[in-house]
């Protein structure tokens, strides 16, 4: 074990040095000490669920047999996929016609394009309401088309972060092999699904990740433009907490949480660690 | 089988301008079927534009390229009977050599069976064989060079384009690359078409070298008869090393001629120049055509120069600086008259650089068909 060996600490190795290492444990703690305690209370057999009074499983059935809650996660999951989606589709367009083409009013269009990541989200919210209702958005619609604004919404703000790490991405790419292709034969679009692709994929997945997360997790501009009868998860998370904090909502929290790292982890798997690491 | 006496590019006029920057400037050549053709000059001269409006990657802003005698306009890279190698080999990193080499053939809609004997076959002639299933990161520089090769090679393209090909690569791969692309051209046949900066790669490969200086060729010759006969200051100065006097012609018949040079006195020459008496001339001397000797040991040469033009020249000075080459030792010399003059010498034997010094005196000679006359 080269961490415990007596061997003398060379001038860089950081992460041997003592206050290096408290440092680290600092921020592991206040990074995932909060996470922890949500997930290891909602095993908590209490009401309160300020004191620890024994393990149970009951709040997991609760909270699978809330009709409300459940509604609520998939409403936030198909609102989450569908955004994810669109947004990869519209990022990855924005991003390679920011990378590849030179027009006028580029530098706007860029500014332009990042706006929805600069706006504060209120300011996103309130205008998406503002906009909503301008254009008298139907509402009362049935399931899932009752989730076609907050989808729009969440299409808005989550598409440019995808074109930004796609753009990032193509930052990386050598021309030489899109003339190649072509020298080769290749048409465009063949050049585009057989060279192109292939490099932009880790970005796709990378930004795909992030739209995903940032769909799912989204209070602000989700509360202004859902409906009076249309409810995700966070929402509904915040009207169950202004009664009280019980373990149901440590539950629905965890099995959230699970829910995110094992569809990361599918993801990751899919493309290796390495290659989407590479991709920022 | 293309027609040997019929050039396989003809450019004719070829101008290209990027804005105000005109790159190529009406530009005429023809590369004959099965050459090795090379497009020598320095950066920036327009030599890469040239080689790129033949891939069809540029097009030119006036001017015609014919390839197979088809006119090229409006026909793009991907429909051109030309495949190119690139500097920067751009071998496609998520695809295996096998699929490297064989997507062309892919796209073309060769059958399975016929794609893979042919991209064996491929690899092979790069000798390449038992690497089909690797992928480009765990291949050196020179070996993904060879997949790029083998990926244009397989294509049986009329012309192979080649952008500076050895210059990613370290100097002893450089020089048995240079070996191996003249012999794999011998071996397929395929017009080679090759852009270097490098002299020496030009040299060592070429059949025909045209050399190119802003936008224009300076020369179109074979390697021996530019680097013995350069055509103008630009080439002689270009390819290889070169000492350069400005003269006036004052002698000029038809079997001698002499050149009177400020500082280095009457250059005698065996052959005559056909330039107007007096004209503003500039001799071209070769430092390894200058012989090197201690004072004094020259008297049976300058016996010799007594009928200077069929004879040798002469001439004095001090060593100033030297370099130790290995294989020769280059040696700046002040002439008497004031100039500096560079001198390479042979180390013949293992302590031959000891034989001169700094600051030693020298006297050297040249023969009369050794310096070239240049009008411009």
């Amino acid at each position: 074990m080269a961490l415990l060996s007596r061997r003398p600490v060379a001038p860089l190795e950081y992460t041997r040095k003592a206050w290096m290492r408290l440092w680290i444990a600092g921020v592991m703690v206040f990074l995932y000490a909060p996470l922890l305690v949500l997930m290891v209370f909602s095993f908590n057999d209490s009401k309160r669920n300020v004191v620890w009074r024994g393990f149970t499983l009951k709040y997991y059935e609760k909270a699978l047999n809330n009709d409300g809650l459940i509604e609520a996660l998939v409403n936030s999951l198909t609102i989450a996929a569908l955004a994810t989606v669109f947004s990869v589709v519209l990022g990855a367009m924005a991003g390679l016609m920011l990378w590849r083409f030179r027009f006028p009013f580029k530098g706007a269009v860029e500014g332009a394009l990042s706006l929805p990541i600069i706006v504060p989200e209120i300011c996103m919210g309130v205008a998406m309401l503002i906009f909503f209702a301008k254009v008298q958005w139907p509402v009362g619609l049935p399931w899932p088309l009752n989730l076609s604004a907050i989808t729009i919404a969440h299409i808005t703000f989550c598409f440019p972060f995808v074109a930004l790490v796609v753009r990032s991405r193509m930052a990386s790419f050598n021309r030489e092999q899109e003339e190649a292709a072509k020298d080769l034969g290749a048409s465009e679009w063949a050049t585009f699904r057989d060279i192109l692709l292939p490099h932009m994929k880790p970005g796709l997945i990378a930004g795909a990740l992030l739209a995903f997360t940032l769909s799912l997790d989204d209070f602000v501009i989700t509360f202004f433009t859902s409906g009076p009868d249309t409810v995700t998860f966070p929402v509904k998370v915040y009207s169950m907490v202004r009664f009280s904090v019980t373990p149901e909502v440590n539950a629905a929290s965890t099995i959230l949480i699970l829910l995110t790292i094992a569809l990361t982890a599918v993801a990751l798997k899919l493309q290796g660690v390495k290659a989407i690491a590479d991709a920022h | 089988m293309p027609d040997p006496a019929q050039p396989i590019i003809q450019i004719r006029n070829v101008t290209k301008r990027f804005g105000k920057v005109t790159a190529v400037d009406n530009v005429s050549l023809d590369i004959l079927a099965g050459e090795f053709f090379v497009l020598l000059g320095p950066s920036g001269c327009g030599k890469t534009t040239l080689l790129r409006m033949i891939a069809g990657f540029e097009l030119p802003t006036e001017g015609q390229i014919l390839i197979d005698g088809q006119d090229m306009a409006g026909i793009p890279p991907n429909k051109r009977p030309v495949n190119m190698v690139f500097q920067s080999y751009a071998v496609f990193p998520h695809m295996s050599v096998a699929d490297n080499v064989g997507y062309g053939l892919k796209i073309a809609g060769t059958g399975r069976a016929e794609r893979d004997e042919r991209v064996r076959e491929a690899l092979e002639l790069v000798k390449l064989h038992g690497f089909a299933d690797r992928m480009p990161d765990q291949m050196s520089g020179g070996q993904r060079q060879r997949v790029a090769l083998a990926r244009s090679l397989v294509m049986r393209p009329k012309v192979l384009l080649l952008d500076e090909p050895l210059s990613a690569l370290d100097a002893k791969l450089r020089a048995q690359m240079q070996f191996e692309l003249s012999e794999l051209q011998d071996q397929v046949g395929i017009t080679f078409v090759t852009v270097t900066h490098d002299q020496d790669e030009a040299l060592s490969m070429a059949g025909r070298i045209a050399v190119i200086n802003k936008g224009e060729v300076a020369q179109l010759a074979a390697p021996s008869d530019l680097y013995e006969y350069p055509a103008n200051r630009f080439v002689a100065d270009f390819v290889g090393s070169v000492n350069l006097f400005e003269g006036k012609l004052t002698l000029d018949e038809a079997d001698k001629a002499a050149v009177d040079c400020p500082g280095l006195g009457r250059v005698y020459l065996n052959h005559g120049v056909t330039g107007p008496h007096g004209a503003d001339v500039w001799i071209a001397l070769r430092p390894e055509k200058i012989y090197l000797h201690v004072p004094g040991e020259g008297k049976a040469i300058r016996a010799a120069a007594q009928d200077a033009p069929d004879g040798y020249n002469l001439a004095r000075g001090q060593i100033k600086g030297m370099s130790y080459l290995g294989d020769i030792t280059l040696y700046e010399i002040k002439l008497d008259g004031g100039p500096m003059i560079r001198v390479s010498r042979p180390n013949l034997s293992r302590r031959d650089q000891e034989h001169f010094t700094w600051d030693d005196r020298v006297s050297m000679h040249w023969r009369a068909d050794s310096p070239v006359v240049l009008l411009n």
